[in-house]
């Protein structure tokens, strides 16, 4: 028999990757290309649209080569993407108006900061169940259509489209200008700040608030339903799944039941719970977003904690401070001491995120004696990973009013054992580790699987996910109090170090 | 016999440059101080940096010793880099084979577990990473034991403790079982550390072919080992994919 496989795009920051899954859910074929990060200005951040899609190009027949698969092998293509990015490309040529603005670019700032302080701001809140901020996409396309001579215009016109990463694949493959589909999913369209979190449908306020034409909006579809069939790269085959990655992680994680939690430690981390049909308001800082919606059945919703740093502190105590030479070595250093020796590191290198969202905060290293080492620093790194996921696990149990049973992690940091040990005692819960490290990938394959029926239901993906490592809490509750009351004080020194005179303000800021 | 070989002398004579001087050279202060073509300098400094002999600055492109040349002692490879870069092919080693997998390297006479995958059922199974196990009754610990001279000579008649009755308890035997390991390029441990326990273990080799650690699989002797009591050919093959993608990982070339 022919084997058949299920292929995932993985269109992330720094590259797209291409992996083929088998039946089982394992891995067969990894293909992967960095695209150019173009920095034009201070706290702006581009990506080449084209550029991402002549690397899908390549890497997709490179995957399948390296499985020895042919294209009538593949029986659904799934993408997940990097969220809230943004690209407004031309329908009729489809070349994209602009470079795409990543989701890190602040060059919106201004402009989030008056939205936040006027009564739109609380609309948008209610609408949206997120905050204004630079992060998502709709200020972006704003910041476009005023900036770019006579796109406005042409965006009414409707000869300008607008979409996220997997909107453009998406559109790309199924034919571009030559009868592409304009489509993106729930999960994603949640992210942009111009969808109604009930209804799933574009609303004219938000629209009107942001200053965003109808007209170039793509199609809100499920996150697993056929999209169309590619004419393009894997002519024939299937596209049956789109998901922001975050969204496709818990999903690859098969966290498909109320109460399920996964975390994904990266660059910075990104913890989302299940919280079932129902939508839940936070108010404990905390963002609201759909979770997936399988063809059509209700959509399943999240809350999701953002934590702005957690490897990227790693990467500077390696490459800031030099006293590390690869990220893996920060747990030899930090296990060369028992404690952290009294030394905390609280990382708010651009403001903390969730549960905080302090702007004005900036990092700050407490608690230094002559006693502390750079062991004590190297603990008090991993240690700052471990309380801002406490901080957001303690936002979730307040919100729902539960208490989180387990949480299920992945990203390149669950190597760490020490970090997942730490993250365990200071949690108090089991900390579970999947086979499948992979839970991007997997999560927009099995989607993809599912909405083309190469597997059946969830049961049969819940059974594919096997526990590859768990850690499970050690610490004395006495000493998780004291350090956790500690973590809390240096957290408060981070706060109101930038002064409101003292934002910086540059010269080409409306 | 064959004459020295010049990209070595070249080499040596360029980590004695940059022991000599206190600041950092670039490509053309090098290629010029000892005639070389720039193009050749540019060679032998980029495979030093490989080898970690030499650093390169980000920001003037110059070059100095690299800090491992301080450390040619120590292993070289920090063993939680090891995990970080085995972590994705130690997972699907045991999808495949469905057993547990280690990752070994020698510390002080023993077999360390730098990363411990559960096996995947599901079961109620412990961490062990950090654990300690013998080098002469375990698959891992033979597989460092067959590409260490040192380690080998080190192990003396006393320590070869008995767990099984198979176990390896005279230096002859385990002699004879090392080379056997060379030969094949795998080794097995069946019954010989615990009853009803069988494992297969094969090197992970880091440049110039140097072994930094063991791979390997475990689990009941009925699952692992065929009816006359060997491993399964396809269990080792599974393990040989892993062990090489590690190790193409740390920049073996060919293998």
């Amino acid at each position: 028999m022919v084997e058949r496989y299920v292929l995932a795009v993985d269109q992330g920051t720094s590259s797209t990757r291409c992996i083929l899954f088998d039946h089982g859910g394992r891995l067969v074929a990894v293909t992967q290309r960095e695209h150019k990060q173009h920095f034009p200005k201070p706290g702006w951040v581009e990506h080449d649209a084209v550029e991402i899609w002549h690397n899908l190009e390549r890497i997709v027949p490179e995957a399948l080569a390296q499985a020895g698969a042919t294209p009538d092998q593949i029986v659904a293509l799934g993408i997940a993407n990097q969220r809230e990015t943004t690209v407004l490309w031309d329908r009729h040529t489809g070349r994209p108006v602009s470079r795409a603005v990543v989701w890190q670019d602040t060059r919106t700032d201004a402009f989030v900061d008056e939205l936040s302080r006027s009564p739109d701001g609380q609309t948008v809140r209610q609408r949206c169940g997120l905050p204004p901020a630079t992060y998502f996409s709709a200020p972006k396309v704003r910041w476009l259509l005023d900036h770019t001579p006579g796109l406005r215009e042409r965006a009414e016109r409707g000869d300008v489209l607008f979409g996220t990463m997997e909107s453009w694949l998406i559109w790309n493959l199924t034919g571009g200008p030559d009868g592409g589909r304009h489509v993106t999913d729930v999960t994603n369209a949640s992210r942009t700040l111009l969808m109604d979190l009930t209804t799933l449908n574009w609303h004219d306020e938000l629209l009107t608030i942001f200053g965003v034409p109808r007209q170039m909006l793509p199609e809100i579809r499920p996150s697993a339903e056929t999209f169309g069939l590619a004419r393009r790269v894997l002519p024939g085959v299937r596209i049956s799944a789109a998901l922001g990655d975050q969204q496709a992680a818990l999903f690859g994680q098969t966290c498909f039941d109320q109460g399920d939690a996964k975390c994904t430690y990266g660059t910075g981390s990104f913890l989302l719970l299940n919280t079932g049909h129902e939508l839940i308001r936070s108010t404990h800082g905390l963002l609201t977003t759909v979770g997936y919606k399988i063809g059509n059945e209700p959509a399943v919703y999240a809350l999701e904690g953002s934590i702005a740093i957690t490897g990227a502190l790693v990467q500077w105590f390696r490459d800031g401070l030099g006293l590390i030479s690869t990220a893996a070595e920060i747990e030899t250093l930090a296990r060369s001491v028992d404690d952290n020796g009294g030394c905390y590191i609280v990382p708010a290198f651009s403001g903390l995120f969730a549960p905080h969202w302090r702007n004005e905060a900036r990092g700050v290293i407490v608690g230094l004696t002559s006693y502390v080492t750079k062991g004590h620093m190297a603990r008090a790194v991993l240690e700052a990973t471990g309380w801002q996921t406490r901080e957001v696990v303690d936002a979730m149990n307040a919100d729902t009013g539960l208490a989180l049973k387990a949480l299920r992690v992945d990203g390149g940091m669950t190597a760490d054992n020490l970090l997942m040990q730490f993250i365990a005692d200071v949690l108090n819960i089991p900390v579970m580790r999947p086979m499948a490290i992979e839970t991007v990938s997997l999560g927009a394959a099995y989607a993809a699987g599912l909405a083309s029926g190469y597997w059946p239901d969830l049961e049969v993906l819940r059974r594919n996910w096997h526990r590859a490592a768990q850690w499970l809490p050690a610490m004395d509750a006495e000493r998780r109090e004291v350090e956790y009351e500690n973590w809390h004080r240096a957290v408060e020194r981070a706060f109101g170090w930038i002064k409101p005179s003292e934002r910086i303000r540059r010269p080409d800021e409306g | 016999m064959p004459g020295p070989i010049q990209s070595i002398e070249r080499a040596a004579a360029i980590l004695r440059l940059l022991a000599d001087g206190s600041r950092r050279l670039g490509v053309s202060e090098i290629a010029d101080s000892l005639g070389l073509a720039r193009g050749t300098a540019h060679g032998i400094l980029r495979t030093l940096q490989g080898v970690g002999f030499v650093e390169q600055d980000g920001a003037t492109g110059k070059y100095q010793l690299g800090a491992r040349l301080l450390h040619l002692g120590t292993s070289y490879l920090d063993v939680n880099e090891l995990r970080s870069r085995a972590i994705n092919w130690a997972d699907a080693l045991a999808a495949r084979s469905g057993e547990a997998v280690r990752l070994g390297t020698l510390l002080e006479g023993q077999v360390l577990v730098v990363h411990h995958v559960f096996r995947p059922d599901d079961t109620l199974q412990t961490l062990e990473v950090g654990a300690l196990l013998p080098l002469h009754a375990t698959a891992l610990g033979k597989v460092l034991l067959a590409y260490d001279a040192n380690a080998t000579a080190a192990l003396t008649q006393d320590q070869l403790e008995p767990y099984t009755r198979r176990t390896i308890t005279t230096t002859r035997a385990l002699a004879r079982a090392l080379a056997e390991v060379r030969e094949v390029g795998w080794a097995a441990a069946v019954e010989e550390m615990t009853v009803g326990e069988a494992s297969v273990a094969l090197p992970i080799r880091g440049y110039g072919g140097l072994v930094v650690g063991a791979i390997g699989i475990s689990g009941a002797v009925e699952r692992i080992c065929d009816g006359k009591g060997q491993p399964k050919s396809s269990l080792v093959a599974y393990v040989r994919d892993a062990a090489r993608a590690v190790s193409r990982d740390l920049g073996v070339s060919r293998w």
